[in-house]
């Protein structure tokens, strides 16, 4: 939710290095997206990718707030048709590249396979993410990783589960004390 | 029901209209209040003010169908899932555009005082003397003095907290007890103080939230949800102010769903006789008599009514017998931003939402600075710790990045200036004849850019921002450049200003149009300049004085 003030202060969101996410609301869709399909094993597949990036910890992971069916809800409604084509080749091309990275399809990697291979995958992400062009498309992996951090983070499980929420505050206090390895807020 | 007879009609149902209600309903005047949009009825119908991101399909973010639906909207942050039926569907209601305008409207009961920024400044005495000390555009014809005790007032009834921070180009008023800075604010504002000698200052944004139990409403509960609509009252709107007021006399009768279509007009007397309406649900027109009309229907849309009113006595519209109608629309000038990161402070945090942020006053062109632009700027903006979004060194996938971030990221501070923009007689809006809405009507033409002074002070905004930011110990400092595109304040102002002379004015020092007195334009059109800061609180301050006005001269029989 971005209401004036916070897009306003957008900059200093984009300044305190937020990975991912945040713009993809403000931006959108531009184009008409029609007859994007995921199957029930397409969204299995993509909560498993997103366990991998963000697992079950002592806190619950991404596939307890189902980030696979949200995944499908933004590429299908949100997406702009190019984005979407991307996405969709993606997760072929990432199963292609864990084949290629060791030998196994994606669904069928242990969680160390998976972990390995992920983090590989990212560096790869990152450094197509910090040479393209304006006008090249994201990463698909790019997207995957957004999506799985938003769709974690503002669900109600990883909101109240893994972050810290309080519906109704009832005072500010600007300055308070703080002790590593307390919770940060979901919500500002 | 041909005709109806009230002692006054408010046409438009916002920020100010909801204050010309108020008291002129408190005057024990019978008042129709007209609204062109659906009811919005306090708490009942604020639908999604208790949801969360998590109740939303998008999580608050925007659809390619409502992309498509909204093609004015979507340029800039309205457009959103959670507060989507409060802005008017661009469909239902065109206007045209020789340049690009963005306009962000609501059309419904209150108006956009739901959905507002709620910073809530005063002009200083230099701000109404500019345009003469100038000699640009047309005098005020008021001055500080006159308007001081109307801003103690409004701000008393409508609740503005903030800090008395002593600045002569903000006036402290009579505020409710102000929100915290955040640590790194308070520190920042110390260095800023101190670089600057005492020349600038960074304080407390000051809002029309309400930090204490107030008027009957609750207050603020700091979840930042305000522009859903508050069930605790926790920011001044007209459903949680003025409108329980004004109906707690007795006297308002509110109508919605009612687009005024022309101010019924007698040339022989010189006074407006009523209003005629159209149904915008049934499509039938209405007649409505009154002894004041009150025009409140938002900048744009007021000039848009004098225009298409008095048409047989005046061509163009009643009010352009002067030369002033239609004409000097302003905005505020946005986008120029910069931010940077501050180290430290790992060991603070912040608790709780706060819908507001700190407020740099306009500090350019005072005393005898003289840059190559007139005018100032002011900032908005804010330092907080970064929530989940925030970068993590070594890992990037697993639970040591998982865990990682759900832990708060380090600090950063980024603002924005709000410029002022010039009265500029070319930056205007006609009625378009090539183009109907669904109701028939003729739609607004917008023909309005920045020109050479705002776009000499951007550089400014932009530099200033940055330089003060490294100055004051933020790291890896970046500028924006912004789009500047006018309408993206949503501060329309002008195009029926007040002023001393009939020939180059529509209004007079009373918000009375010159041309029928009994006639009072106190929304953002009656604005002879535009200032540098947000403007609601002197249109409400404007109004409660018009309506004192009104009231006395209907009394003297001069109306």
């Amino acid at each position: 939710m971005i209401n004036r003030r916070e897009a306003l202060s957008r900059v200093a969101i984009i300044m305190g290095g937020t990975v991912l996410g945040a713009e993809a609301f403000l931006t959108g869709c531009k184009t008409n997206t029609k007859g994007v399909t995921f199957s029930q094993a397409d969204i299995d597949f993509l909560n498993e990718v997103g366990e991998t990036i963000l697992p079950a910890t002592n806190t619950p992971g991404a596939k307890a707030a189902n980030v696979g069916a949200f995944m499908q809800t933004m590429v299908s409604d949100c997406y702009e048709a190019k984005d979407q084509e991307i996405f969709m080749k993606g997760m072929d091309e990432l199963n292609a590249a864990s084949k290629k990275h060791h030998n196994k399809a994606f669904m069928e990697s242990t969680p160390e396979e998976r972990t390995a291979f992920l983090t590989e995958l990212d560096k790869e992400a990152k450094e197509y993410q910090k040479n393209k062009k304006k006008e090249d498309p994201t990463h698909y992996f790019t997207m995957m990783k957004q999506m799985t951090l938003s769709g974690l983070f503002t669900s109600k499980i990883g909101a109240t589960e893994v972050l810290r929420f309080v519906a109704v505050p009832g005072k500010y206090e600007g300055c308070v004390p703080y002790t590593k390895g307390e919770k940060a807020w979901a919500t500002s | 029901m041909a005709e109806q007879q009230y002692d006054a009609i408010v046409v438009g149902s916002g920020i100010s209209g909801g204050w010309a209600a108020k008291e002129l309903t408190e005057k024990g005047l019978k008042v129709l209040m007209l609204e062109r949009g659906r009811n919005i009825e306090h708490i009942k119908d604020y639908v999604n003010a208790d949801k969360e991101a998590w109740d939303y399909p998008h999580r608050g973010g925007r659809t390619q169908q409502m992309i498509e639906d909204y093609p004015v909207l979507k340029r800039d942050y309205p457009l959103n899932e959670t507060n989507l039926d409060y802005w008017c569907s661009d469909k239902d209601h065109p206007y045209t555009e020789t340049k690009r305008f963005d306009w962000f409207r609501g059309y419904h009961v209150g108006g956009r005082s739901l959905m507002w920024g709620r910073q809530s400044y005063r002009w200083s005495n230099s701000d109404f003397e500019a345009n003469a000390k100038d000699g640009i555009a047309v005098d005020w014809p008021v001055r500080y003095k006159e308007i001081e005790p109307w801003y103690d007032y409004v701000e008393k009834f409508a609740g503005i907290s903030g800090n008395r921070d002593g600045i002569d180009v903000l006036p402290d008023g009579q505020f409710l007890p102000p929100m915290d800075l955040t640590c790194v604010e308070k520190d920042v504002a110390a260095r800023i103080k101190e670089i600057y000698k005492g020349s600038r200052h960074l304080i407390i944004g000051r809002t029309a939230n309400i930090t204490v139990p107030h008027e009957g409403r609750p207050g603020c509960q700091f979840r930042n949800k305000c522009w859903l609509g508050c069930p605790f009252g926790g920011y001044f709107s007209t459903q949680s102010s003025t409108l329980p007021a004004a109906m707690a006399t007795g006297n308002l009768t509110l109508r919605p769903w009612s687009i005024v279509t022309e101010i019924n007009y007698d040339k022989d007397k010189k006074r407006a006789t009523g209003v005629t309406v159209l149904d915008a649900e049934t499509n039938k027109t209405i007649e409505y008599k009154a002894k004041i009309i009150f025009v409140n229907a938002s900048t744009l849309n007021s000039t848009w009514l004098l225009m298409n009113s008095a048409t047989d006595v005046w061509e163009g519209g009643l009010g352009s017998s002067s030369d002033a109608l239609g004409k000097n629309l302003m905005d505020h000038h946005l986008g120029n931003r910069a931010g940077g990161i501050i180290e430290g402070y790992e060991d603070k945090y912040t608790f709780g939402r706060r819908a507001n942020g700190f407020y740099i006053p306009r500090f350019r062109n005072l005393g005898d600075e003289k840059r190559d632009y007139i005018r100032g700027f002011g900032y908005q903006g804010s330092a907080n710790r970064a929530g989940w979004g925030h970068d993590v060194a070594e890992v990037s996938i697993g639970g040591k990045f998982k865990d990682a971030l759900t832990e708060p990221g380090g600090w950063s501070i980024g603002m924005m200036g709000f410029g002022e923009m010039l009265p500029d007689p070319t930056n205007k809006v006609t009625l378009d004849k090539t183009k109907k809405d669904k109701w028939g009507l003729n739609v607004l033409n917008i023909d309005c850019e920045l020109k050479d002074n705002e776009i000499k002070m951007r550089k400014d905004i932009l530099e200033d921002a940055k330089e003060m930011l490294e100055r004051a110990g933020a790291k890896n400092v970046q500028g924006f450049e912004g789009d500047g595109t006018p309408g993206r304040g949503i501060h329309e102002m002008g195009t029926a200003r007040m002023g001393r002379d009939p020939k180059t004015s529509v209004l007079n020092g009373n918000n009375q149009v010159w041309d029928a007195p009994n006639v009072f334009v106190t929304d953002g059109a009656f604005m002879t300049s535009a200032n540098c800061v947000n403007p609601s609180l002197t249109y409400m301050a404007f109004t409660a004085r018009a309506a004192d006005f009104a009231v006395s001269e209907l009394k003297k029989g001069n109306l």
